[in-house]
């Protein structure tokens, strides 16, 4: 056990915990962060994406020991007060969901591919979220919601 | 019942279980009140007409559906689940629409076996067909209700009234108005309906037929949507990890928890079969599962992946005849050649985001289990038989599923989790992890189909002779102009491990209907091949079918079909398939690099017609859902197994489509709005995999007879060419 301090959706916090435990799970069951969810356990289906230090990870192959010092960033934390972040707002006005689960990882995956790359093409962002799996198949309106979302974004980081 | 076939027991002992008498409801319910009336649910059915033999029908009494709070909100009540097909915006606009209120005014409920009507389940693309009538019929029944108490109160007849947005007003004095709400607080109404009254008609509609946002978009996008592994009952919640065979079919010999017990915290149960750890933090039960040292028994059926075709010829049981009309033999002498092919199917997981979950909390003996499921209900009375409870000591609720795609149908994690927490006294949490996911899919089967047709001399279809193992009847029967053929079907899509498959098979979107497509187009592509004559055009002159040529004519126009015969290297095909009463035809444009045998699929076009379109956005999204959830069984998944042990564990394996998979899209809906509505959420995946099969004809004259199609396939049907 040791403390880990880190920045988590803008906020200074403090826990006393084991820092090999998956962040994925710290998040859930810990800090009560059910928006990130668990989809494979092996960081092959990206549910899990958080953003830490504005680059994509999977939460459940990232130790919360490691995020010591660092910005971590959760679908919950995207919004600024009630305003949707463009991401979400093209998200939901496209209806680029089904079930919805995907979702909050599909989106964290697409800030950190567009505040790399604030006018990426559509290949490029094919490729940046080709990890991620949707099972409903909804990727034509991921696709179209990104691509409407970035020149709000900006690049921009929340 | 052996444990091992839990998830197979779809229970289905209908409406005994419906959760609430009259009393119980109103106190449910007591912020507002209830309209009771009765509808003869035979009636609401009529419009469909497709109540299936021997399945028990919804509750006769309409309160169950609706309720009218003294705010004026309507809150809709519903058995249904909301999995991402989206009928948590469509049934409200169906209620809405039929009661004359604001669409903003409805609130919905789904998938809670204390407040909402019973159901069977989520499947078969059901929930606007056959379940939407039921529910238009009680709104229009409450409208009618309210409209006799409103003459009463305005003192005016029924006939001279108008009602909008919940607010009644005489046609005559526009003065005199009064809103449902005014005339339900403060009572309760107990009213019978002379007369049934009309469904509106297409004419009239202001909200059928409309996209409103989803309301499911804003929870969705903020993460604030809840799904049962997010549920935390009063108390906290233990998660648990249960030890499963490695094989199905394996049984426990001898198991030692010493290790796991030692670590802090950790909680170790066994029952019977059942062994489990529990711990607050996930990760730590995982830990502990993995020092639980168990030998097992194992009694694995000498089959694989590749031998379970010949498997299937030996131990197949006599098929049944589903469908024919003259003689096989007579189209057998009109033909010139008689064309036999097999076509093969693979085993398919269903592999949702979302793994099967549950978590389940006892209080004052009544069992809650907030589940992903697919099926409710089914999953109540589950629970009751394991745990030995009355219907009045479990509760089911529904929140959010992460997709089902017909595998949540089997929810052997609710079962699982109650019974844990019966055991522990503790609110408990039963989430997959993906290996269990895998495991315990009920896969849509593997299937092999032969095939012998032919044409005559003026190159139309004379015979057809198909026999199905193990797809089902679903989709089997064909549809063209053939005087001589016959349909067999041996083998169902649903069943647990036994003779035939060494682990459960189930519902996986439209049950077999895409292995039969698969054959069924395949062959009538051979067929137009023979016959020198362009795909669509054989299609065409073996149809009479109007739905059926109307599509396929509309498919062509979008895509911009020129006629000729395959193969023509331009990588072009054509499928079509009757679902859930929906017609589609799909085309498609693929490119295949022979060197490596990859299949990009560039273009799909669809032509859909699914009668009354409730919500053309929704239609739409699951249209693209369909083709793109379609492209894995029909080029990459396929699940590898070794008598009872499933090999594919995770999606490193089993591969699933990908955004680098998509091709474009484009559908278009056929204007039948006078129709009944017909299935929206399966039929459109029917013929995926036979329309890139003829693509792929086309593109490289070589056939695949078999799916998923590989690159190893390819090159191999590219050597044999």
């Amino acid at each position: 056990m040791r403390l880990v301090s880190f920045t988590l959706n803008g906020k200074p916090t403090r826990l006393t915990v084991d820092e090999d435990r998956p962040l994925l799970w710290v998040l859930r069951d810990d800090l009560g962060l059910t928006g990130t969810k668990f989809g494979c356990g092996e960081a092959v289906c990206g549910a899990c994406t958080v953003v830490v230090n504005n680059e994509a990870v999977r939460s459940c192959a990232t130790r919360i020991g490691d995020v010591e010092g660092r910005r971590v960033l959760t679908i919950e934390g995207l919004a600024t007060g009630d305003t949707l972040h463009p991401l979400q707002q093209a998200f939901a006005r496209h209806l680029a969901f089904q079930c919805g689960y995907c979702t909050p990882g599909l989106i964290m995956g697409a800030y950190a591919a567009l505040l790399k790359n604030p006018k990426a093409t559509r290949a490029e962002i094919v490729k940046d979220l080709d990890a991620h799996l949707c099972r409903c198949g909804t990727h034509v309106r991921v696709l179209q919601a990104i691509e409407e979302a970035a020149p709000a974004m900006k690049g921009v980081a929340r | 019942m052996r444990p091992e076939d839990l998830d197979n027991e779809l229970v289905v002992d209908g409406p005994t279980t419906f959760p609430v008498d009259r009393r119980d409801f109103v106190k449910l319910t007591a912020s507002g009140l209830l309209i009771f009336f009765t509808v003869d649910p035979a009636s609401a059915l009529q419009e469909g007409e497709r109540q299936p033999a021997g399945r028990p029908g919804y509750p006769a009494d309409v309160n169950a559906y609706l309720h009218i709070g003294p705010d004026g909100r309507v809150t809709c009540f519903a058995g249904k689940i909301e999995m991402g097909q989206g009928p948590m915006t469509a049934l409200p606009q169906l209620l809405a629409e039929e009661l004359d209120v604001a669409l903003g005014s409805v609130d919905i409920v789904l998938g809670d076996t204390d407040l909402c009507p019973w159901d069977m389940g989520t499947f078969g693309s059901l929930t606007i067909r056959q379940f939407g009538p039921v529910l238009r019929q009680a709104a229009a029944e409450a409208r009618a209700v309210l409209l006799q108490l409103a003459a009463e109160r305005l003192g005016v007849h029924v006939e001279a009234l108008a009602v909008k947005a919940g607010v009644v007003t005489a046609t005559a004095d526009p003065k005199k108005t009064v809103t449902y709400a005014q005339l339900t607080e403060g009572r309760r109404i107990e009213r019978k309906l002379e007369g049934k009254p009309v469904l509106k008609t297409p004419k009239t509609f202001t909200v059928i037929g409309s996209s409103p946002l989803r309301r499911d978009a804003i929870e969705k996008v903020t993460g604030r949507a809840k799904y049962a592994g997010d549920i935390v009952p009063p108390g906290g919640v233990l998660h648990a990890r249960i030890l499963r065979p490695p094989a199905h079919g394996a049984t426990l010999a001898q198991v030692d928890t010493s290790a796991a017990e030692k670590i802090a915290g950790v909680k170790v149960v066994r029952d019977g079969d059942m062994v489990a750890v529990l711990h607050e933090h996930r990760d730590v039960a995982d830990k502990a599962l993995g020092l639980v040292r168990a030998e097992w028994t194992r009694h694995d059926p000498p089959v694989d992946d590749k031998t379970i075709y010949d498997h299937f010829l030996k131990t197949a049981p006599a098929g049944n005849a589903v469908a024919g009309a003259g003689s096989v033999e007579a189209g057998e002498k009109l033909v010139a050649e008689v064309i036999d092919r097999t076509y093969y199917d693979s085993y398919v997981a269903h592999a949702p985001i979302e793994p099967h979950t549950a978590v389940a909390a006892v209080e004052n003996g009544k069992v809650t289990i907030w589940a992903g499921t697919q099926t409710p209900f089914p999953v109540k009375n589950q629970v009751m038989q394991a745990l030995k409870l009355p219907a009045d000591k479990v509760r089911v609720i529904t929140p959010f599923v992460g997709g089902g795609f017909g595998g949540k149908s089997a929810t052997r994690q609710g079962v699982e989790a109650a019974r844990l927490a019966m055991l522990t006294g503790k609110p408990v949490r039963v989430v997959f992890s993906r290996e269990e996911e895998f495991f315990y899919d009920t896969f849509r089967p593997a299937a092999l189909i032969r095939i012998r047709a032919g044409i005559d001399a003026s190159k139309a279809m004379a015979l057809w002779d198909y026999k199905v193992y193990c797809a089902g009847e679903r989709g089997a029967a064909q549809f063209y102009n053939v005087a001589n053929h016959r349909t067999v079907v041996t083998g169902g899509w649903s069943g647990s491990s036994g003779d035939l498959h060494p682990f459960a098979i189930g519902p996986w979107r439209a049950p077999g209907a895409s292995s039969n497509a698969f054959a069924r187009e395949s062959h009538v592509d051979v067929l137009a091949a023979k016959a020198g004559v362009d795909p669509v055009d054989f299609r065409l002159r073996n149809l009479t079918d109007a739905r059926m040529t109307r599509v396929l004519n509309t498919a062509a126009r979008k895509f911009g079909w020129s006629p000729k015969a395959a193969p023509s290297s331009r990588g072009v095909g054509v499928a079509c398939g009757i679902d859930a009463d929906t017609y589609v035809a799909l085309m498609a444009e693929v490119a295949v690099d022979k060197a490596s045998g990859h299949v990009q699929v560039k273009r799909v076009v669809c032509a859909q017609d699914m009668g009354l379109v409730v919500n053309p956005e929704g239609a739409l999204q699951q249209i693209e859902g369909s083709i793109t959830m379609g492209l894995g069984y029909t080029l990459t998944e396929e699940m590898h197994f070794k008598g009872g042990e499933v090999l594919d564990r995770n999606f490193d394996t089993y591969e699933l489509p990908r955004f680098s998979s998509l091709p474009r899209i484009e559908a278009v809906l056929i204007d039948a709005q006078d129709a009944p509505a017909h299935g929206g959420g399966e039929p459109a995946i029917v013929p995926v995999g036979a329309v890139v099969a003829n693509a792929i004809f086309d593109a490289i004259g070589a056939r695949l007879e078999r799916m998923p199609m590989t690159p190893a396939r390819i090159k191999e049907a590219l050597a044999k060419k």
